[in-house]
């Protein structure tokens, strides 16, 4: 049997991707809701909640970039000149928000402040420059060849900003929901706010991104059979699981917001961003870099990527064992005195 | 691609890889300190270790984030400002770069958690293996990028497909290139050095300012081993370095010494003033042979000038020539401060009553940091005008970016590092100035929980 080695690793890159989001999105999704804490104590507690674990989570976004290059080359020699700005945005504001972990807590009064906004700030610069690259990926990148061939800007437009804008809500709803899950008492009842307003951002915000793309990309619209002014349903029937995968999740985060006290919510949160995440894949598979280059054509050498296979296979499992490890080690409510001091 | 995009794009390289390796020359170093400090505590139950690991851990986790963070950007910059360089290499070292991330990223990030947070989570034997696993972290991270470096700086064990593309030939030659065993170990022994020096400043400093505390005797002892014995082994390592740049890289070579003319018994010049343009040196300091004979181990010997190559293949000379000076220059004190401290550890009561070898070892605690980056200074601008020698030129390696793209990120890269590298050493200097606490042993400090100052101030 032979193995379709620029499948297998299209799916490693997906995954590492959607897993970076899923996990870094909370920690940034914190830093978003920074502002609106009641107290330097609540601040305290939501870093606290994600200080073990936020390293870890940034790496699997030096995997997304470090898989790209080293699994699809081409797509990434394309891709990130194109992006050039709002990835160097996104670089620049992880790094500010990175620091402030550690920084926050090593300044006196003035530092202290700086580095509250400097985390608040980071997170929310670095969220929408990840939206900006999103919604310029969506849009599209001008080739010649295998490499880009556009202007410095093309990745600005309305369509843009707008999926930024929803990812930043988006983001917030997964801190939101994972506050409700890590913390308890007057944080705990905060984030459930926070959670129902960030739902409700989130799921218009989704809807409007989602409308738009059949409106601005004809060509993903021709993949959800949309011509313009009727769906055609054969062509949609075998895609529909994915936006009720959708609504199923927003109906897991009400549930869960109402009512629930532990991960409930979170897991809604969770599918919503699985089928969005499903659904935009969907609409342009198998280019890996929209819409001039195929995966397989953006392939590295089959010897580099069945090298590199070899080790995913003993590494990746190992990867994740250790990482549920540590989230397992750090379970419970984190806050007030019931923190590990 | 415009000229000034190149030029621009390989200062903002040179910036943001010379600021990011200051963070792990240290770190390396600094994780395998605390690993064996953790472990000497666990063994000797001697409580001034533990005390000088809650200390340094502090240092530890401001340095890791700093790390970190410029790390992450190394691995888009690759593909945002070097593009061609991306698609050009990615066939032979793109496996190398993703198992740096699946086997010493997640690592590092996974047990640096448990290591600063998991204090009271875990056993004492389980935090000592989160420790240690962060320290081989540390190591496997520079194994691969040092792998990749070394093939970039001599290609091997690759193939030319009939459309140009590189493709790997034989994985084990590109991992274990010829020059990678010295470099590696080069690397490691810098970092080691480097930890050194700053362990031996603190605990200089504390001394001068406090006294000699058992913590801070402690370090400092422990810093003069380090230094007199990895500071020589040092010099012969870095040694077989320079042979193996004579023979694979001789262009370099001659750029390090401001070798013009191909000859036998080439002085040696302790300083020069190189210039391309006159392709001479405009004045030289110079003893006569000893060229030769440290280069290529005989005074007879036949060593290649940069008149050999064409003017377009040479990298540039002033820059390389006294980078290699500063970082000689330094290991040479380095090991002299070894040979000093470990006198005094023999002959005198100890080296803590000493003040002019405690200043001494102050004023050399950055030291490290100056000869690391003089030492990839010299590697790294030696080896142009290649990117992949002899394969790919720097300037055919750049992204399709325009000039304006690149200064305002080059600009907005230089503020930003500008404040989080100030800040990031007042912090660190500021701990310094604190030392290792010596509380009463009932106080139990998660170590580097960054929390736990804020709330011990608030407890009654």
């Amino acid at each position: 049997m032979t193995l379709d080695l620029p499948l297998v690793w299209a799916g490693i890159i997906a995954t590492a991707v959607l897993l970076y989001v899923l996990l870094d999105g909370f920690d940034l999704g914190i830093g978003i809701l920074f502002p609106f804490a009641a107290s330097p104590a609540e601040r305290d507690v939501m870093m606290e909640s994600i200080a073990p674990v936020w390293d870890g989570n940034e790496t699997w976004l030096v995997l997304g970039g470090g898989g790209l290059f080293a699994a699809f080359p081409f797509a990434y020699a394309a891709l990130m000149p194109a992006l050039y700005l709002p990835i160097i945005l996104m670089l620049l504001a992880l790094i500010l928000r990175g620091v402030a972990f550690e920084f926050r807590h090593h300044g006196r009064a003035r530092g202290k402040a700086f580095w509250t906004a400097a985390f608040a700030g980071g997170s929310v610069a670095a969220t929408l420059a990840q939206g900006l690259v999103l919604g310029g990926f969506i849009q599209g990148v001008k080739l010649d060849g295998k490499g880009f061939a556009g202007g410095p800007f093309d990745w600005l437009t309305p369509y843009s900003l707008l999926v930024a804008v929803g990812l930043l809500a988006g983001y917030a709803l997964l801190g939101a929901t994972y506050l409700i899950w890590r913390t308890e008492g007057p944080l705990q009842v905060r984030a459930r706010r926070w959670g129902w307003i960030a739902a409700g951002a989130t799921a218009a915000l989704l809807a409007v991104v989602s409308v738009a793309t059949l409106f601005v990309h004809p060509r993903i619209a021709i993949r959800w059979g949309f011509d313009g002014d009727a769906f055609d349903l054969p062509t949609l029937m075998p895609l529909l699981p994915i936006p009720l995968l959708g609504l199923i999740g927003l109906g897991v985060v009400v549930l869960g917001l109402r009512r629930a006290h532990q991960a409930t919510s979170l897991i809604g949160a969770y599918l919503v961003f699985l089928s969005g995440y499903i659904g935009l894949a969907a609409g342009f598979f198998p280019n890996i870099v929209p819409y001039d280059l195929d995966f397989r054509d953006a392939a590295n050498a089959d010897n580099a990527l069945s090298l590199m296979l070899v080790g995913v296979a003993i590494l990746l499992p190992a990867i994740l064992g250790y990482t549920i490890w540590v989230y397992w080690l750090f379970r419970g409510k984190v806050g007030g005195d019931a923190g590990y001091h | 691609m415009d000229l000034d995009a190149l030029i621009l794009s390989r200062l903002q390289f040179a910036f943001t890889i010379a600021f990011h390796i200051i963070f792990p020359s240290f770190t390396i170093g600094l994780a395998s300190f605390l690993a064996v400090l953790e472990g000497l505590w666990l063994v000797t139950k001697n409580e001034a270790f533990k005390q000088l690991y809650l200390f340094w851990v502090k240092i530890f986790a401001i340095s890791f984030g700093m790390g970190v963070v410029s790390g992450v950007v190394l691995s888009y910059q690759l593909g945002t400002n070097w593009s061609v360089f991306s698609a050009v290499a990615a066939p032979v070292i793109g496996p190398l770069l993703a198992f740096e991330v699946l086997t010493a990223f997640f690592l590092e990030a996974s047990f640096l958690g448990v290591m600063l947070f998991g204090w009271k989570k875990v056993g004492p034997g389980l935090h000592f293996t989160s420790t240690a696993l962060v320290a081989v972290g540390t190591l496997i991270s520079a194994f691969w990028i040092i792998s990749a470096n070394s093939w970039m700086q001599h290609p091997t064990g690759y193939e030319v497909l009939p459309d140009g593309a590189l493709r790997a030939a034989d994985w084990m030659q590109v991992i274990f290139s010829p020059t990678f065993p010295e470099r590696f170990a080069h690397m490691v022994l810098a970092a080691y050095l480097t930890t050194a020096l700053v362990v031996g400043a603190a605990s200089a400093w504390r001394i001068l300012k406090r006294g000699a505390e058992d913590e801070s005797r402690l370090g400092l002892r422990m810093a003069i081993g380090m230094f007199a014995i990895v500071a020589p082994l040092q010099l012969f390592v870095g040694d077989l370095s320079g042979k193996e740049v004579l023979e694979v890289q001789p262009a370099k070579l001659a750029a390090i010494e401001a070798f013009w003319e191909t000859r036998t018994e080439q002085p040696f010049h302790i300083a020069a003033w190189p210039d391309r343009a006159t392709e001479g040196n405009r004045f030289e300091i110079s003893i006569p042979k000893l060229g030769s004979l440290i280069t290529a181990g005989s005074a007879s010997a036949e060593v290649k000038g940069l008149k050999d190559f064409a003017p377009q293949d040479r990298p540039p000379v002033f820059i390389v020539f006294w980078a290699f000076r500063v970082m000689v220059g330094l290991g040479l004190l380095m090991i002299g401060l070894g040979l000093w401290g470990g006198w005094l550890l023999w002959r005198t009561r100890g080296p803590e009553y000493s003040r002019p070898f405690l200043w001494a070892a102050v004023a050399m605690g950055p030291a490290g940091f100056v000869a690391v980056i003089s030492g990839w200074i010299v590697a790294e601008v030696g080896r142009q005008p290649y990117t992949i020698y002899g394969i790919l030129r720097t300037a055919d390696a750049v992204s399709p970016v325009g000039a304006g793209q690149v200064s305002a990120s080059l600009l907005a890269f230089m503020i930003v590092y500008a404040v989080i590298f100030s800040v990031g050493v007042l912090y660190i200097l500021r701990l310094i100035a604190e030392g290792p606490e010596t509380p009463p042993p009932e106080v139990e400090e998660p170590p580097g929980n960054p929390l736990a100052a804020g709330t011990k101030g608030a407890a009654p």
